[in-house]
């Protein structure tokens, strides 16, 4: 693959990661925020794939392929199923802060992002790495959804678009980790997740919803 | 190298057993002598450690050095504690309608895991490993913290598992780019632990800082330190007793451990400056919030788990101290703060199935209700703020007086007062709850209180073990130096 290409290629995949993880941002309907969420994962598995094809590596296909079937089809299926069981509730999350005021702040935290990742880029310059910023922008703006949601299921779109950020700067840095820490770490999220739907329909059973605003049993 | 898979593997087939014949009368005390042979093998382990150095196995991945094997009696000790107090607190729940026999099943199966997870974790040699570890005992524990799923159970469930989470991802990001530094030093070092510590001068400063920062935060998180601190008095007020127990007496340590181990790298890599301020910022304000929220604590459980973070705090000024004394001590307290925090957990419970109540103001005169139980509570409680003969006494003493030398000396002095005010404070609620008057009827005697005798064994045990270590850790100490060498990078 050529450099020029390669250059197009991973810009490509990583503004395709930047530009859903804004749009979650921006859009309510939560079912509409899962397929955003999904067309992700397939940026995602892309950049993958697209490193995989440049290393010549047949284990990061492999990897390309995992990736691609846990975050554009698992994890999106355990939420939309976590959404359909929530019938009678109003699709549509609730954020703290308005959208206007959300975007800015994404703005924000993509130059931030930038900025804290200078030395991180400058470590080995590359077409690959320059994307790296990218990855953390992304991870900022998950957290950011993270602590402005009140619902159970938004939140839970916050921390996957964290790890979905996690997981690009994993690749870009070069995707070293041993195979055995990669099968591990994508348990671990599967996991979480399940864990996560689980607790959404016993808070579901007990609360009635899934307002974490009725989260008030405890506190000092 | 099969002595350092029984710690692993027994917790495991302990495990599958619970799940194969299910929790009764004759598998009640199988995870108590699972624990207590793990004992022994981590005791052996330990001595053959001294004798002959670090051991490994399954090629590399499993490695244990005088950390690791000190890590690993810490651990088994505790669990022994929890496993042996979880039959009297089942059949207590069981009695009380709060369980079945199918959850006490759950309970076990779960509770074995979870000692397996925390085992992983502190023998992994590679820094991947170590973190799959950590997350696995987040989405284990999860379903013991929710298990009577009441609002408040799935509510500190929620808030344990998003904020845990969130903060252990931090820390993959950190593991992530600590490879990539690795990657480029040349040293074909990878995430192996040992390795990293022994390449550390070649990694590049700028992105291991920046992993480094990620990697305390997110491992903090877990440890229960500020500023991710807000799912630990939740989650440890609403586990059952004994998970309560294990969660604060090891998994906080355990994933302090993981802090120390990066703290090997860092200062390697960067210098002592950067992991130093970062934990002495950190542990200030763990001590702070602890305080705070403890002067005016209604909830005895809640109140153990704010303790919690206050010894958190005071380990990492510890280690924020550095050298061989400061994390000898930072070692000696885990231990101790273990032994005595499973002991309070387990009299918390015991006064939870009695009462029904966890606030501190419906519990009263439990001294003549139960001389016992308010007895292992009371000096449960010395023991936690620092009194003799307990070893907790002298790991502070050791960490103040390290404090002190080693260029801390504002900071270590504004900890110990925090550390006064909150010791005045738990005296206080516990000294209530222990010796005020009833609320029975005038001149009715106060209803008196069960207490199982397998229970009120175990604390005594664990009580006493706390004492013996604090008059004579002898038996202890090359283990400990031998450690605290590692720690502080001069082997």
């Amino acid at each position: 693959m050529s450099e020029a290409l390669l250059t197009q290629l991973v810009g490509l995949g990583a503004g395709a990661v930047l530009l859903t993880a804004v749009l979650v941002l921006w859009l309510r309907e939560l079912a509409v925020v899962i397929r955003v969420f999904a067309a992700q994962g397939v940026a995602l598995a892309g950049l993958v794939a697209v490193l995989a094809v440049h290393e010549g590596s047949g284990e990061l296909a492999v990897v390309a392929v995992g990736v691609l079937v846990l975050r554009a089809g698992l994890l999106p299926h355990l939420l939309r199923r976590a959404l359909s069981a929530a019938e009678g509730e109003r699709r549509v999350t609730r954020p703290l802060v308005n959208v206007a005021a959300s975007l800015l702040a994404a703005a924000v935290l993509t130059l931030l992002a930038l900025a804290v990742s200078q030395p991180l880029v400058a470590l080995a310059p590359s077409p690959v790495t320059a994307a790296i910023p990218v990855g953390m922008a992304v991870v900022l703006i998950g957290f950011f959804v993270l602590v402005t949601r009140r619902r159970a299921l938004s939140q839970l779109t916050g921390f996957l678009l964290m790890d979905n950020g996690i997981t690009a700067v994993g690749f870009l840095t070069g995707a070293g980790v041993a195979l055995i820490v990669e099968l591990g770490v994508f348990l671990d999220v599967l996991l979480a997740v399940l864990v996560l739907g689980v607790l959404t329909g016993r808070m579901r059973d007990v609360f009635g919803r899934t307002d974490l605003d009725e989260l008030r049993e405890l506190h000092d | 190298m099969v002595i350092l898979l029984i710690p692993l593997l027994l917790p495991v087939l302990t495990a599958v057993a619970y799940l194969a014949a299910g929790w009764r009368r004759s598998t009640a005390w199988l995870g108590a002598g699972s624990a207590a042979v793990v004992l022994a093998a981590v005791v052996v382990l330990a001595v053959q450690v001294l004798a002959a150095g670090p051991r490994t196995a399954v090629g590399g991945l499993l490695r244990a050095d005088a950390l690791t094997a000190f890590m690993l009696v810490v651990v088994a000790a505790v669990a022994l504690v929890a496993c042996a107090a979880t039959p009297a607190h089942l059949r207590g729940e069981i009695a009380a309608g709060h369980a079945s026999a199918r959850t006490a099943t759950r309970h076990t199966v779960l509770v074995q895991l979870f000692l397996a997870a925390m085992t992983l974790a502190v023998l992994a040699a590679d820094l991947g490993v170590l973190w799959v570890a950590v997350e696995a005992t987040t989405i284990i524990t999860a379903f013991l913290v929710g298990q009577r799923r009441t609002r408040a159970a799935v509510e500190a469930a929620w808030k344990y598992v998003v904020i845990c989470s969130t903060g252990i991802a931090l820390a993959l990001l950190g593991t992530l780019l600590l490879n990539y530094a690795s990657l480029h030093a040349g040293s074909g070092a990878g995430l192996d632990l040992a390795a990293l510590a022994d390449g550390a001068a070649g990694l590049d400063p700028g992105v291991t800082r920046i992993a480094v920062a990620l990697l305390i935060l997110g491992f903090g998180t877990k440890a229960g330190l500020a500023p991710l601190h807000a799912w630990l008095p939740d989650a440890h007020s609403q586990a059952p007793a004994p998970v309560s127990a294990l969660m604060s007496g090891v998994l906080l340590s355990v994933a302090f451990y993981a802090i120390l181990r990066v703290k090997v790298i860092a200062d390697a890599a960067l210098g002592v400056g950067f992991a130093r301020t970062m934990l002495v910022v950190i542990a200030l304000a763990s001590l702070l919030v602890a305080t705070t929220l403890l002067i005016a604590q209604r909830d005895y459980k809640r109140m153990l788990a704010y303790s919690s973070i206050e010894h958190m705090g005071l380990l990492a000024l510890g280690a924020a101290a550095g050298g061989p004394l400061a994390t000898a001590a930072v070692l000696l307290h885990m231990l101790g703060h273990g032994l005595a925090k499973s002991t309070l957990f387990v009299g918390a419970g015991h006064v939870l199935q009695a009462t029904g109540s966890s606030r501190i103001a419906d519990v009263r005169a439990l001294a003549s209700r139960s001389p016992v139980l308010a007895g292992c509570v009371g000096a449960g409680v010395l023991a936690l703020v620092g009194f003799p003969p307990f070893s907790l006494f002298a790991s502070e003493f050791a960490l103040a007086r390290a404090g002190f030398a080693n260029g801390l000396g504002w900071a270590t002095a504004a900890a110990f007062v925090l550390v006064l005010v909150i010791a005045a404070v738990l005296v206080g609620h516990t000294s209530r709850m222990l010796l005020g008057a009833s609320t029975a009827a005038p001149g009715a005697a106060p209803a008196p209180l069960p207490l199982p005798i397998g229970a009120a064994t175990t604390m005594v045990l664990a009580l006493v073990g706390c004492a013996v270590i604090g008059v004579g850790a002898a038996p202890l100490a090359p283990l400990l130096a031998r450690a605290a060498d590692i720690v502080s990078g001069t082997p």
